[in-house]
């Protein structure tokens, strides 16, 4: 039998360093293909060589049959394979049929747009698939699942018979997965193959009829999905004992550090409460968009909360800005170092001073033998590796600049350390290293607060686990108890 | 782990280009200087080293303030406005003349120069409040003002000029402490204040950060939305400072004063290095780029050029000294 797509052996490192090492691979038309994997398991270096984007180092790509070798994402849209990213990037000015057919407009004799010619095929491709969906409705007025329906639109303009859906539902919730499941069994009637990229397993085993298992960057295992049960799927994508990989050496004591009560924002969360011990690593799992960085936003002061309380070793505090949060003992690891945790065109020091400026000078005269003397301090502690501290933070490494920000933060000597993702992209070896800080912190008596969307890191740091699903907690584990499956089923 | 290896940066130290990168517009200065000193024997005389300061100082206080206001990644085009009318509304107060004058006038200098500066503070008040608070950019709330602050000079003042300014006033255009004339005094003054508060206080660092990454700076407990604010009445008040100067110095305040001074303004801050992308910059470049621009007028007039080459030259050196920096940046 002919696949719409195989592909065997396929291997791509970079650096050195190899993100693929046996990607391996059969859609069949008509069906809906569940691509799985964690965290760095080589999904989307798969994707992206499929797409053109990245060029193979070996391996073989059949399309319909025929060896097939892609040098740019034209190609292989012209070959018939479609991506809709995980990111959507819409022109929101623009009605729905002009972001269909964006740079392929149909033309009228004298080079204008033949507005009617392409609003009549934009309309003829949403009737098809159902979608209730004007084509002259300007993008911006539609919701995300929406601009996700017509993204399948475009795809199907491309005459694309190969859809990849890299993580569709990240961004939506409820009703319009539902919406979105729909369309997919649609296309499926009408022949196409589907490859469906998520973390949700209840919406693989809602939809999808194969399941490929990445890990490490290597082929697992495939199969049908009839032929495997939920707890089956997991065990295939987690696949190993991490234990080892963290350092923890906290003992809870049963004073309480930070208590929420009630706690909601507008519109992410609702009714969160919980409370963290001094000493405690309280780890909070969610998928992405389930209220995971909300909730520290609400306790930072970031972003405005409606309702619920928040106290600090049984006080009850208070908090409109960052500036109060830092007043009463709190510190906000931000979940991306880049956009919110570091002044990239500043030094190391200026960026370890930033958050204690007001303890290091008298009154608003700045004092630089104690803006240098607390800038060593944290560089020793956290053993920053920079040639001097007035070098521009951006020369750092990742886990360095990620060491920089925990540095800040502790400058400020906190009670509470809320940590977004601490560990997101920097490598195994500052891992640790942040692991052990974090431990360190909390055997001190310390309460840590740590959010993370890697199972491993939660398990392996965590005394209590708190499971996030669109923006209300569905379950609390306690180290004990807590296994992967646990945490993928409560989050999903 | 680096990502540059140690010995890199030591091989750096006398690496030729790097030396050009980072003080390339003061050699350039210097250069210029030097030339202008060998080709011209007047050039280097005091008297002309003097008057050079004198010309650069308008608009160096302008740049001063600009600089904050760059720094914080806006911009602030009204300071050509604001020249004109803090030196009408300031001069409307100082002046002998019945008719210009509003009731009272001539009032002490003093009272003249803190009106004028309190008008310069509140219209980078309000245009600072449009920025920061209502999230206008920083582009159209100034280009606002700029339109807004030059029609309320010519209803203030009738469209017409307003002549005859006490001698007290005149002082601080015209007179001289020691022998250096009174508005170099005024301009050091407020460099010197600027650098100190940019290097040494707390306001500087936030300023720095501000510019640098707002939400890294907002997260780090700083008042975001109050530096913001605050960087436009620096750059209001010194607005006010130079028109007030300018006013002293011709004798009489014009509506029509300031004209275009922005881009001048601008053009210093550039050209000393500093990013229209926030976060990087020195207050010290500003006095360079000040200088250079002065020194360059001045030199170009020493030896005939027509004013109209002079401008061509000027566009040329503000992109070279922006093409420097992005080099720069791209080696980062």
């Amino acid at each position: 039998m002919v696949h719409l797509l195989e592909v065997s052996g396929l291997t791509k490192s970079f650096g050195g360093v190899a993100a693929l090492r046996n990607g391996q691979f059969q859609l069949e038309s008509g069906s809906v293909h569940a691509l799985c994997g964690g965290n760095g398991a080589g999904k989307s270096t798969f994707l992206s060589i499929i797409m053109g984007i990245h060029v193979r180092d070996g391996g073989q790509i059949w399309r319909n049959g025929e060896l097939v070798e892609f040098a740019s994402p034209a190609e292989a849209l012209a070959s018939g394979i479609s991506i809709i990213e995980q990111e959507l990037s819409p022109v929101p000015h623009m009605t729905v049929a002009e972001n269909i057919y964006l740079g392929r407009e149909p033309l009228r004799r004298f080079g204008g747009i033949n507005f009617s010619a392409m609003n009549k095929a934009s309309g003829r491709i949403l009737d098809s698939l159902e979608f209730d969906i004007s084509p002259t409705t300007l993008m911006m007025d539609l919701s995300i699942a929406q601009t996700q329906l017509v993204e399948i639109a475009k795809a199907l303009s491309y005459d694309a018979e190969v859809i990849f859906m890299d993580e569709p539902t990240s961004a939506i919730g409820g009703q319009e997965v539902e919406q979105l499941l729909a369309a997919i069994q649609k296309l499926k009637a009408q022949g196409k193959g589907i490859v469906y990229v998520s973390h949700r397993l209840s919406e693989i085993f809602e939809v999808a009829d194969h399941y490929t298992v990445f890990r490490d960057g290597a082929f697992v295992e495939e199969g049908e999905i009839s032929s495997i049960d939920r707890r089956g799927l997991i065990r295939c994508i987690v696949g190993r004992d991490l234990e080892e990989e963290f350092t923890k050496t906290n003992t809870p004591t049963n004073k309480t550090g930070l208590a929420v009560v009630g706690l909601s924002d507008e519109n992410k969360i609702s009714d969160i409460s919980f409370s963290v011990n001094k000493g405690e690593i309280l780890g909070i799992y969610g998928l992405m968009g389930s209220g995971r960085t909300e909730i520290f936003e609400c306790l930072f002061g970031l972003s405005k909360k409606t309702s619920g309380t928040i106290s600090i070793a049984k006080k009850t505090i208070e908090v409109n800005s960052p500036s109060q949060a830092i007043g009463h003992g709190l510190a906000l690891v931000t979940e991306d170092r880049k956009l919110s945790g570091l002044v990239m065109t500043g030094s190391v020091r200026s960026n370890l001073c930033l958050a204690s400026l007001k303890n290091l000078g008298h009154g608003p005269v700045m004092s630089s033998m104690l803006e240098k003397t607390a800038s060593k301090e944290m560089i020793a502690q956290f053993s920053i590796k920079a040639e001097r501290d007035t070098m521009p933070v951006s020369e750092l490494s990742g886990g360095n600049q990620q060491k920089t920000v925990l540095g800040k933060w502790f400058m400020t000597k906190p009670d509470v350390l809320l940590l977004d993702e601490p560990t997101r992209g920097v490598d195994v070896g500052a891992k640790r290293e942040i692991y052990g800080v974090m431990s360190e912190f909390a055997s001190q008596g310390g309460t840590v607060v740590m959010t993370s969307s890697e199972i491993e890191e939660v398990l392996g740091m965590a005394d209590r686990i708190l499971v996030m699903r669109d923006g209300r907690i569905s379950g609390v584990l306690s180290r004990k108890e807590a296994n992967a499956e646990m945490l993928v089923n409560l989050a999903a | 782990m680096f990502k540059k290896k140690a010995g890199d940066s030591i091989a750096k130290g006398i690496n030729i280009n790097t030396i050009v990168r980072d003080y390339g517009i003061l050699l350039a200065l210097i250069l210029l200087m030097v030339i202008l000193s060998w080709s011209n024997q007047y050039f280097l005389t005091p008297r002309n080293i003097l008057n050079v300061l004198r010309q650069t100082s308008i608009n160096g206080i302008l740049a001063l303030g600009m600089t904050f206001v760059i720094l914080t990644r806006g911009i602030d085009l009204s300071v050509g406005s604001v020249v004109a009318l803090a030196g009408i509304v300031s001069a409307s107060l100082a002046t002998t003349s019945s008719t210009a004058g509003i009731m009272g006038a001539p009032y002490p200098a003093v009272v003249a120069i803190i009106v004028g500066l309190l008008v310069g503070a509140t219209t980078g008040g309000i245009a600072g409040t449009i920025v920061a608070r209502l999230n206008v950019p920083a582009f159209v709330a100034t280009l606002g003002m700029l339109s807004a602050a030059r029609g309320l000079t010519l209803i203030y003042a009738g469209g017409r000029p307003v002549p005859a300014l006490t001698p007290e006033f005149r002082w601080i255009g015209t007179g001289d402490i020691l022998g250096i004339p009174v508005p170099v005094v005024i301009f050091a003054a407020v460099f010197l204040i600027s650098w100190w508060v940019l290097t040494r206080t707390r306001f500087g660092r936030y300023v720095y950060a501000v510019g640098g990454n707002p939400r890294a700076a907002k997260t780090s407990g700083i008042n975001v939305t109050r530096i913001k604010l605050y960087v436009y009445v620096i750059s209001g008040a010194l607005a006010a400072l130079a028109g007030m100067i300018l006013a002293a110095r011709t004798g009489s305040a014009l509506t029509q004063a300031g004209i275009a001074y922005e881009l001048d303004a601008i053009a210093a801050v550039v050209i000393g290095g500093t990013s229209l992308s926030g976060g990087i910059g020195r207050i010290s470049g500003t006095l360079i780029g000040a200088l250079l621009i002065g020194v360059m007028n001045n030199g170009l007039d020493l030896m005939g050029v027509e004013s109209y080459y002079q401008q061509v030259l000027k566009g040329v050196l503000i992109v070279a000294a922006v093409m420097l920096d992005q080099t720069r940046n791209r080696h980062e």
